[in-house]
């Protein structure tokens, strides 16, 4: 038999080790990989990538029915019983995102901020993701209340871009939680926050980097490729691409018609809700492929087809 | 590995005779390394040099074309492990497999619906590419009959799978020069199904445990002649299929290891425990290095996904996706929508049309011309600015669409207000936001309230 020896690459370089939660709450450790995604002959992946499923705190308004089909019942109840829902869905964590605080829906304050934050907390167990409602202002706000009301429960506050940085840094410092840093789909600007927000002191180890998720169709390829060449530089040794990545597959992945819409399409795209959980679990696997480490979710069967994804990519039994 | 120059110079005639149309043998040898001619332009080379160069002539991964006429397609070729360090050139190729045990009816249904499947996104048609005929029962009439039906319904490429020789050369003989794929040659039958591939100038998946098994054979079908292979090493499932098909792939372009230097066939149904499981395996492969994935099953809302990440992921980086410049009309605008200015990089147009789409708000959406840039890309490179937009406009008559003179451009380059407002009198620019998703709130807020303003 010709003797076929597979050359492996030994990389320099590691991805960041991100411990979430904890306190008296579950933990969940994300990074650590010192090879590409789930290469096991090459090196080690310490620990599988983690799935956290949204939640929000009103029943959102413009949801695709088919996610309205199985979150229905517990948007109405409220986010204690949806968060639950989400854990019982295979969520390793919650995402809450904070939609009242949104001028257009409530422009809720700090109060009902940390109310919604307690309200999870007190339901599950998982490690929480906190999300302002995406209007800088607004954010720091609400993001700055959550951080002082909760200090030490290492929650994953977001989003903290260029604009906004030196607030949400300084609170998470200040607070023991941990940064979600999010630039827009280039590898230079999200090496550029990194360095800005480590250059104030935060450390390493609680920076999270989220890329941002172009859905399928919709600028994946351009995601996909800033994630592999951050996740190359990273093992090439570039501490400053090093930290673990979050992406957001559920909310780009439903958020356009092909996930939305049923009826005026045309007949070759087929049954809506194959359609809109394909359209998720697809723009979440291309990202697993290119190194993501915490993927936020939405349809519970696209969270069980995922995690079986990730269940045989962690596997070397085969 | 393609040779330097100075090498082919080495294999030629040397005796600058100028036949090839070239002042001398080393011109010619210098213009072949760039492989801008063909080694047949000159008339004198020897027998042994045409080896020689044909051999090195072989890119690292075999191309390998299946079927024939307008539906045959090619997979292979590929010279990188990551898309951003080049571009990957033929996408994998999607069959869907029917057995000799399935009622004559169901093959011609599942046939019929694979060979019509079409669907356009970016302006381009996508398609699946072949038919997998698998002989589930061992018995060549019922293999040969199957073949003949389902080559009487489509043209596209066929996969014919069996392991035995008989059965293969029952199937083969019913569809003579359409170039099928023979699945599969193995230790036990690689002698037969090499005659049967040489014979019908087939292509011929190679099957083993390993890449070692896989190897062998491989080496015994090319001593008996066949080059074009696919490879299927065995590996089924997510994380098997990962490593194995990385490793083949690592093992052509870096170690240049011709024994493995082949695309590679996959079977996602094999372990998966439902079509959607296998449909989401489907789409890894796509992504890492499978050239042909064999489906089971085959439903359009798996279809359409499934293609949309083929033609994301074999996009050339270098050469974005262009959307064409004009006027599109998104949810059905009226003369009081408003006009949205951006440029034709798909990405930028699928956001912003994404964005006006979800708002719920009819809007017509102006396209410019600027080679496939981004906003600021194309802003910092004098792509899009005032001149450019206003001849846009004028071009496409925007203002005979609309009873309003507003137009509304990215906030990015709020700074081309007062060039567009000159190059365009009678309009008024409005800084729309920065980012595409917040375009549904400024709709709801600012352009309605404007919109009010202007008609008080
Ligand atoms: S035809 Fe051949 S031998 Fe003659 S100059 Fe050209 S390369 Fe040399």
């Amino acid at each position: 038999m010709p003797a076929i020896l597979v050359p492996t690459e030994k990389w320099a370089g590691k991805v960041r080790e991100v411990t979430l939660g904890g306190d008296s709450r579950k933990k969940v450790v994300v990074g650590g990989e010192t090879t590409l995604p789930f290469l096991h002959f090459d090196g080690v992946i310490p620990h599988a990538p983690a799935i956290a499923i949204d939640v929000e705190d009103v029943a959102p308004q413009n949801w695709s029915p088919v996610l309205g089909a199985v979150w229905g019942d517990v948007m109405r109840e409220g986010l204690a019983a949806w968060a639950r829902k989400a854990v019982e869905a295979g969520a390793d964590m919650v995402a809450l995102t904070l939609r009242s605080a949104d001028p257009d829906m409530g422009n809720t304050g700090p109060a009902e901020a940390v109310e919604a934050v307690k309200k999870v907390l007190a339901a599950v167990d998982v490690p929480l993701i906190v999300y302002g409602p995406g209007i800088a202002a607004k954010d720091n706000e609400v993001l700055v209340a959550v951080s002082d009301a909760f200090a030490g429960k290492r929650l994953a506050l977001g989003l903290c871009e260029d604009k906004n940085y030196r607030t949400i840094v300084a609170t998470c410092m200040a607070n023991g939680h941990i940064v979600i840093a999010n630039s827009p789909i280039d590898i230079n600007l999200a090496k550029q926050l990194n360095i800005l927000i480590t250059d104030m002191d935060m450390p390493g180890d609680r920076i999270l980097m989220d890329p941002t998720t172009g859905a399928l169709g919709y600028g994946l390829e351009y995601t996909y490729s800033v994630m592999e060449r951050l996740r190359v530089a990273a093992l090439l040794g570039d501490s400053m691409t090093a930290m673990p990545m979050i992406l957001n597959p559920g909310r780009e992945g439903w958020r356009f018609k092909e996930a939305k819409t049923r009826d005026g399409v045309p007949t070759q795209w087929g049954d809506l809700e194959g359609r809109g959980i394909a359209w998720e679990t697809t723009t979440a696997i291309a990202q697993l492929q290119a190194g993501a480490d915490i993927l936020v979710m939405r349809h519970p069967k696209a969270v069980g087809l995922v995690k079986r994804a990730i269940a045989s990519l962690m596997a070397t039994n085969y | 590995m393609a040779l330097s120059g100075i090498a082919i110079y080495k294999l030629l005639p040397k005796t600058n005779c100028k036949d090839c149309g070239f002042p001398t043998c080393l011109a010619f040898a210098m213009k072949l390394s760039q492989q801008g001619i063909k080694l047949s332009a000159c008339p004198h080379v020897s027998e042994e040099s045409k080896q020689a160069l044909d051999a090195s002539a072989r890119p690292p991964i075999q191309l390998v074309t299946v079927g024939t006429g307008e539906r045959a397609f090619s997979v292979g070729n590929e010279v990188v492990m990551f898309r951003h360090e080049k571009t990957f050139y033929n996408p994998t190729a999607l069959a869907v497999r029917v057995k000799t045990s399935q009622s004559r009816e169901a093959i011609a249904a599942t046939v019929a619906a694979v060979d019509a499947y079409s669907v356009e996104r970016v302006g381009i048609h996508m398609r699946l590419n072949a038919i997998a005929i698998d002989d589930a029962k061992g018995d060549p009439a019922a293999f040969a009959s199957c073949v003949e039906q389902v080559s009487s319904i489509t043209k596209m490429p066929l996969i014919l799978i069996s392991k035995d020789p008989r059965v293969m050369e029952a199937g083969l003989s019913k569809v003579a020069g359409r170039r099928s794929l023979i699945y599969a040659a193995n230790s036990e039958n690689v002698a037969q199904m090499a005659a049967l591939a040489a014979k019908h100038g087939s292509p011929l998946a190679v099957q083993g445990d390993g890449l070692s098994q896989v190897a062998e054979v491989v080496e015994q079908a090319n001593k008996a002649g066949v080059e074009e292979l696919v490879l299927d090493p065995g590996a089924r499932g997510f994380g098997n299929t990962l490593n194995t098909f990385t490793q083949i792939r690592r093992l052509a372009l870096k170690s240049k290891e011709r024994l493995v230097g082949y695309p590679v066939i996959a079977f996602p149904g094999e372990g998966s425990i439902s079509p959607e499981e296998e449909a989401l395996l489907a789409s890894q492969l796509v992504i890492k290095y499978a050239g042909i994935v064999v489906l089971d099953h085959f439903a359009p809302h798996h279809a359409y996904p499934m293609l949309t990440l083929r033609q994301n992921i074999y996009t050339d980086p270098q050469k974005p996706i262009q959307v064409e410049p004009g006027v599109y009309p998104i949810r059905d605008p009226g003369r009081d929508s408003p006009v949205l200015v951006t440029t034709n990089f798909s990405l930028t147009y699928f956001s912003v049309a994404g964005e006006v789409d979800g708002s719920g708000m009819p809007a017509w959406l102006v396209i410019c011309d600027t080679d496939g840039l981004s906003v600021l890309t194309s802003w910092a490179a004098g792509k899009f600015d005032g001149a450019k937009i206003a001849k846009t406009v004028t071009t496409h008559e925007v203002g005979s669409r609309v009873d309003h003179r507003f137009l509304l451009i990215p906030g990015h380059v709020a700074v081309l207000s007062g060039e567009i407002e000159e190059e365009l009198p009678g309009w008024s620019v409005l800084v729309g936001p920065r980012e595409g998703i917040d375009i549904p709130g400024y709709l709801k807020n600012v352009w309605t309230a404007r919109l009010q303003g202007a008609k008080k």
